[in-house]
């Protein structure tokens, strides 16, 4: 059994957790925040909301997502047991969809018709012209100039669900220019545009209002972990970009002292190389896109580009509750190589028949670890809850540069041009 | 001597003209000020130090240096140009000092206008210190309202420095008295909803913005963005106390001419500005326009920098 804390720490309404959080923003957008904490703290109070949530969950995206045992797998994990959380099932293929059917609705009722967001791998940006698609909004999506030419499919995707896709050709050209541009533009168009954020980041109420649209992943795994085994599982763990997945999947689990929180960060090339996205394994607490939290910085407050085989977790800031819950000591925040991730990548498909998002095999590598830890300290009934924040098939054309499965001069298309 | 309990740092006040004692003035002569920004670095730290010089030559009234930060959100492409330049360049947050004490050794208030992070890294307090040490007249923070800036407020009433926050057409009135009564020095009017750029028109707002911010408790009120004209400038001086340049000063120091042509240009559209700026006459109390309702869609904010 687990004790329960003196204090729970689900669903911390923000603005700030600990020392981070906050609206470090230009004025000009502190009305329309304001506005969307009002409208957020109204929705979640309103049951209407909540049903029509409900309701796009299961005939739209496709929730309750199953979790799955994977027993082949875990022989690599020292043993233990492993469950899967299927996020990559859902409607778009990540846990993108939940965040984005929450704040489309919210767009509808605040009675905006534009949105805009960001994307780096384009998985938020293809999720929110979905959703743009659905509720009959305008869409603009910011992405990289860099991540356009690296991720050609899911330009053509947004684009084909009626989504104005604009390459951004500032700075590094990545996601974290993007969210620069799409901050210009919603301080521009504000009246007229609701800005559709992709993670738990970002300025108040945005880490709240995204995790709360995220904790239904905690709260269905919880349940179906008990359902499955009887018991709470041993650590739950997750990939950790800005933090989406994560947040949605502990959550349900933070007053649960037994359960270990476990987020594997990007490591790249290895944190010593400098070249990586762990930024609370590397960095440290700075203002970054709005809020205060960890982020990849030099000695002069400069943002430093990230580094990571997969876009999605290539991101220098991350979501102001981790770098709360690390300072507190409740959750923990490993780095997992390109090279262990892409190892786990491979394991995942081979031994289950299931292609993780590269983002997601970081969690999958990162457990590989604990189990084997666990086992050389003799223990060896563990179980392991792991979110499979999304499925691989974006990244079949970096799979197959990295494990040389096609002849060198295989016509990969646009997603196979980048080395 | 300071108690144990004393939590505030001991400040040397800056000894650098006031920014307030030069916008005073001008308003008893029924003037409005003209305030230049440049960014420190650009395109060398000693360059940029000849451009501010250049704009304190030409009747600019307040310079305001602005440090380079790779994420400069409230900039358009103009500014964002310059700065990117600046830090490839390899400038650094600690060589601002040196381009303020030689600017505000001019007699000139010079202001520091700065994005969050560098400061906080820098160390508040620390930053604050060596401002005031170079003879620097304050801060103005467009990514910090006075909700999040305890710790600058602090330290800004330690050592003496103005603070000037910033409002925007979406700011409500509470919103605006708030920020007045934080401010020091004076408000920074956002003309527009939008980012730094110069544009054909200031906006259609700013000057009902300026009247409302006096109203909620403002003394003084400079007006930026988009200013780019003599004849904008001329007409922002007849509503608000400064008039606030910045894309149109950094545009002519761009691109590859010989330096000395650039600083040419640059004196050029400054002296207009100025005389643009000094010429109006202001009314001693603006009653605000109603705004020409420009219901135009929306623009992608790469548009509005085009």
């Amino acid at each position: 059994m687990t004790e329960p804390v003196s204090t729970s720490l689900q669903n911390l309404e923000g603005p700030y957790f600990g020392d981070f959080g906050g609206r470090y923003v230009p004025e000009a957008l502190i009305a329309a925040l304001d506005e969307l904490d009002r409208e957020w703290r109204r929705a979640t109070a309103d049951p209407g909301f909540a049903a029509e949530l409900a309701e796009l969950h299961r005939s739209y995206s496709g929730r309750p997502s199953i979790i799955t045992e994977v027993r082949r797998f875990a022989e690599h994990a020292g043993g233990q047991r492993v469950l899967l959380k299927r996020e990559d099932l859902n409607h778009t293929g990540s846990h993108k969809i939940n965040n984005v059917l929450g704040q489309a609705l919210l767009t509808r009722r605040i009675g905006k018709k534009r949105v805009i967001a960001e994307t780096g791998a384009g998985q938020h940006g293809v999720a929110t012209a979905t959703a743009a698609a659905l509720f009959d909004l305008e869409c603009v999506v910011y992405m990289g100039e860099e991540d356009t030419r690296r991720q050609a499919l899911n330009v053509a995707r947004m684009r084909l669900l009626g989504a104005e896709v604009i390459p951004v050709k500032t700075g590094s050209r990545t996601l974290k220019d993007a969210i620069n541009e799409a901050l210009r533009d919603w301080v521009t168009n504000v009246e007229t545009t609701n800005y559709v954020f992709g993670t738990a980041a970002g300025p108040h109420p945005f880490p709240t209002m995204v995790r709360d649209l995220q904790r239904i992943i905690g709260v269905e795994a919880r349940q179906q972990v008990l359902d499955l085994t009887g018991r709470l599982p041993d650590a739950v763990t997750a990939c950790v970009g800005g933090g989406s997945n994560a947040i949605g999947i502990f959550d349900a689990f933070l007053d649960d002292a037994g359960v270990r929180l476990v987020g594997f960060e990007a490591g790249g090339d290895g944190v010593d190389t400098g070249r990586h996205a762990a930024t609370i394994t590397g960095g440290a607490p700075g203002v970054l896109h709005g809020a205060r939290s960890y982020l990849l910085q030099d000695e002069d407050g400069q943002t430093l580009e990230s580094h990571s085989i997969s876009a999605g977790l290539d991101y220098p800031g991350v979501g102001p509750e981790h770098s709360y819950l690390a300072s507190i000591g409740r959750a923990e925040y490993l780095p997992v190589t390109d090279t262990e991730a892409m190892e786990a990548f491979r394991l995942l498909s081979r031994t289950e028949g299931i292609i993780p998002a590269i983002e997601s095999a970081h969690a999958l590598a990162g457990t590989l670890r604990l189990g084997q830890e666990a086992a050389a300290a003799g223990r060896t009934d563990e179980i392991y809850l792991v979110n499979l924040s999304g499925r691989g098939d974006k990244d079949v054309a970096t799979a197959a540069r990295w494990f040389d499965l096609v002849d060198a001069d295989a016509d990969l298309g646009a997603e196979g041009a980048d080395a | 001597m300071s108690t144990p309990t004393e939590q505030r740092p001991e400040g040397t006040p800056s000894t650098g003209a006031r920014t307030a004692g030069v916008l005073d003035a001008l308003a008893g002569d029924g003037r409005a000020a003209l305030v230049g920004y440049l960014p420190v670095g650009f395109p060398t730290v000693e360059q940029s130090i000849e451009a501010a010089l250049t704009l304190v030559d030409s009747g600019v009234d307040v310079i305001e240096l602005g440090v380079p930060y790779s994420d400069p959100v409230m900039d358009g492409a103009t500014i964002q140009d310059a700065v990117q330049t600046a830090l490839q360049a390899g400038v650094r947050v600690r060589d601002v000092f040196g381009v303020v004490e030689a600017v505000a050794a001019t007699g000139t208030p010079t202001l520091v206008m700065t994005y969050v992070n560098p400061v906080l890294r820098y160390g508040v307090e620390a930053f604050a210190r060596d401002l005031a040490a170079a003879g620097g007249a304050g801060l103005i923070t467009p990514d910090l309202i006075p909700d999040e800036g305890a710790e600058w407020i602090a330290a800004s009433d330690a050592h003496g420095l103005d603070r000037v926050f910033l409002v925007a057409p979406s700011s409500t009135d509470a919103r605006l008295a708030s920020t007045a009564a934080a401010s020091r020095g004076f408000v920074y009017a956002a003309s527009t909803m939008g980012v730094t750029g110069e544009r054909a028109q200031v906006g259609a707002g700013a000057a009902a913005l300026v009247d409302r911010t006096r109203r909620a408790g403002a003394t003084r009120v400079c007006v930026g963005l988009g200013v780019s004209t003599a004849a904008q400038a001329r007409e922002v001086a007849g509503y608000a106390d400064g008039v606030i340049v910045g894309s149109a000063f950094v545009r002519p120091l761009l691109g590859d001419a010989p330096w000395s042509e650039r600083l040419a240009a640059l004196r050029e559209i400054a002296t207009a500005l100025a005389e643009g700026v000094h010429g109006a006459r202001r009314t001693a109390t603006s009653s605000a326009e109603p705004a020409a309702d420009t219901t135009a869609g929306p623009t992608t904010a790469q548009e509005v920098r085009a």
